[in-house]
């Protein structure tokens, strides 16, 4: 019992700095799934290309933050090329994700060159942090909950403007929102790109964090992210739009957390995807099977 | 494009005097569904209707005579096959449906399309106030319209006033349709469509609506078109009725001859075209 409390305690620094990070990802799938009721796939693509865009521009021996600022770019362009494929060429929200996915793929290799970039032995943003004097957990996860409460606190205020007012009625109401004048095309759009910008900045993030970019590291992306807001959903409930992210971040620390006391206890990693997967399973299908009409997801566009 | 519609409207002046106080004017208006099917279905079938401004235009018909498809072409929901539109002197022929909203103010049969249940009350009127206006990035909810707000949910004497910050899906059926009710009149549009508004609600509550809508049209003057199956509703609100039938119309009384209609009256002389149940017991 004492080794696994213990073991509990010396995992929470990793997970924080790790939930932190990966918690952009599921502020981003707030967006998209919560706020605009859209299956947004998008990001198994954008999270590598934002680290793709990072890493091909460090080595290239541009400022890491300059790479970063491009990596925002890059994933909020793609999020909106979904956002067309959807809203103008009519194509089903899954699949218009589905798409940009697999398209990015290609883009991704093209971007690096390669399958992989390492990065240990280059500058990145978060080195000046690392070679601080102190343990270096410290100014790490400082770094990432700076960024991850910062972009929180962004996207609460934004979610409190005209603007933000229009994008979420977009997702509870399209009809009475077009009614009132906003062409929800539009506001569909932006959120969508304002999504995978906070997916690509989170890809980023993580390869500077690990030392490395790799085409294959968004591989379940979603179904992870969407398990991070469950989980928080789960303690914090979802009436409003901060209780949302919150709930974002704090479900993405638990899930990690719980992956890394499921590997403690002897969970192969080859079967964390699984293990994911199964998790979202039982929290989607649970409703359904008590019969209870309110846990439907409502999503458009399939 | 709304240029072309002066130009049009300019010719139209000359045919016609009264034409100044034309609100409405649907002009031959067609519509037809799943049209090379053997499925095709002609909704509207060259609907032309004037509506004067003030006026408060009740619509009844039965099922499939074409109702909720004229407002809808009307609101832009679905697209003209042939014919034109023109709300304030204006062609919206063409514009889609969020261009058109600056004119319009609509209600739906169903309460829950008319507001968005996951945001508070105040954001939902908040959103209604900026009704056809760009919306930007100032805040969505500033102090001074959460007064006005306060002082326009008084009227409706639900004690919404005091639930601002409440969730909209805490509001029964009859409450989210008075707030639907003043969403749509909230910056006083050109023209207020209702569409069977009350036909969802249990009568006590749809009378309680219908009146409300009552006082809302007369104090503010607004013209309306009022969609409804409930004929008494049609009879008795209003200073003109229409009926549809097959995407025509095909009865279309007013003013004093309107007053004096009766529900025995219509049933007995267009009862066979009125084959809706709902209808023939109202």
């Amino acid at each position: 019992m004492d080794s696994i409390l213990s073991g509990f305690l010396r995992t929470i620094p990793i997970s924080l700095e790790q939930g932190l990070a990966y918690g952009l990802v599921a502020l981003g799938i707030v967006i998209t799934f919560r706020i605009l009721s859209f299956p947004d796939l998008t990001v198994d693509g954008s999270f590598p290309l934002g680290a793709a865009v990072v890493a091909r521009l460090i080595v290239e021996g541009v400022p890491p933050f300059y790479g970063i600022c491009f990596a925002i770019v890059a994933g909020f362009l793609a999020g909106c090329c979904t956002g067309v494929l959807y809203t103008k060429l009519k194509i089903n929200s899954l699949l218009a994700g589905i798409l940009m996915m697999t398209v990015l793929y290609s883009f991704n290799l093209r971007i690096m060159g390669k399958s992989n970039i390492q990065l240990l032995t280059v500058d990145t943003f978060l080195t000046p942090l690392e070679n601080l004097p102190v343990n270096r957990f410290i100014p790490i996860i400082a770094f990432f909950l700076v960024v991850s409460f910062g972009v929180k606190i962004l996207t609460d205020l934004f979610m409190h403007t005209q603007l933000g007012f229009a994008m979420r009625a977009t997702g509870d109401n399209e009809q009475m929102i077009r009614a009132l004048g906003v062409n929800t095309d539009n506001t569909t759009i932006l959120g969508l790109g304002i999504s995978n910008a906070f997916v690509a900045l989170s890809g980023a993030l993580v390869a500077q964090d690990q030392g490395f970019s790799d085409v294959g590291m968004g591989i379940g992306m979603i179904v992870a992210g969407l398990a991070s807001i469950i989980i928080g959903e789960a303690l914090l409930g979802k009436h409003t739009v901060q209780r949302m992210t919150l709930a974002a971040l704090i479900g993405s620390f638990l899930y990690k957390e719980i992956i890394s006391i499921g590997l403690r206890l002897g969970l192969a990693p080859t079967d964390l995807k699984l293990a994911t997967g199964i998790m979202v399973i039982l929290a989607l299908g649970i409703p359904a099977l008590k019969r209870e009409k309110e846990g439907k997801l409502h999503l458009r566009g399939v | 494009m709304r240029n072309c519609g002066i130009g049009g409207n300019s010719q139209f002046l000359n045919s016609e005097s009264l034409n100044y106080f034309l609100m409405v004017r649907v002009q031959k208006l067609r519509k037809v569904f799943k049209k090379g099917t053997i499925d095709e279905k002609v909704a509207i079938d060259g609907i032309t209707l004037h509506v004067k401004e003030g006026d408060f235009v009740t619509v009844i018909g039965s099922n499939g005579a074409g109702k909720t498809t004229l407002l809808n072409l009307i609101a832009g929901t679905f697209t003209t096959d042939e014919g034109e539109i023109f709300i304030d002197h204006t062609s919206v022929t063409r514009l889609p449906e969020h261009r058109r909203a600056r004119y319009l103010g609509r209600i739906f049969q169903n309460p829950l399309m008319g507001t968005a249940s996951t945001m508070t009350i105040e954001e939902n009127l908040a959103m209604a106030d900026l009704r056809g206006k760009p919306r930007g990035l100032r805040w969505g909810v500033t102090k001074s319209r959460r007064e006005f707000y306060k002082e326009t949910l008084k009227k409706l004497d639900l004690g919404l006033e005091t639930r601002l910050k409440d969730s909209v899906s805490l509001l029964s059926g009859g409450q989210r349709q008075s707030l639907t009710l003043l969403m749509a009149t909230l910056s006083l549009p050109k023209l207020l469509l209702l569409d069977e508004h009350t036909a969802a609600l249990d009568p006590k509550t749809a009378q309680r609506v219908i009146e409300l809508t009552e006082k809302v049209v007369r104090e503010n003057h607004l013209t309306t078109i009022m969609v409804t199956h409930n004929m008494q509703q049609a009879i008795r609100y209003g200073n003109r009725m229409i009926m549809l039938h097959e995407g025509k119309v095909k009865f279309d009384v007013r003013g004093d001859d309107k007053n004096a209609l009766t529900v025995e009256e219509v049933v007995k002389r267009f009862g066979a075209d009125l084959k809706d149940e709902a209808l023939l017991c109202a």
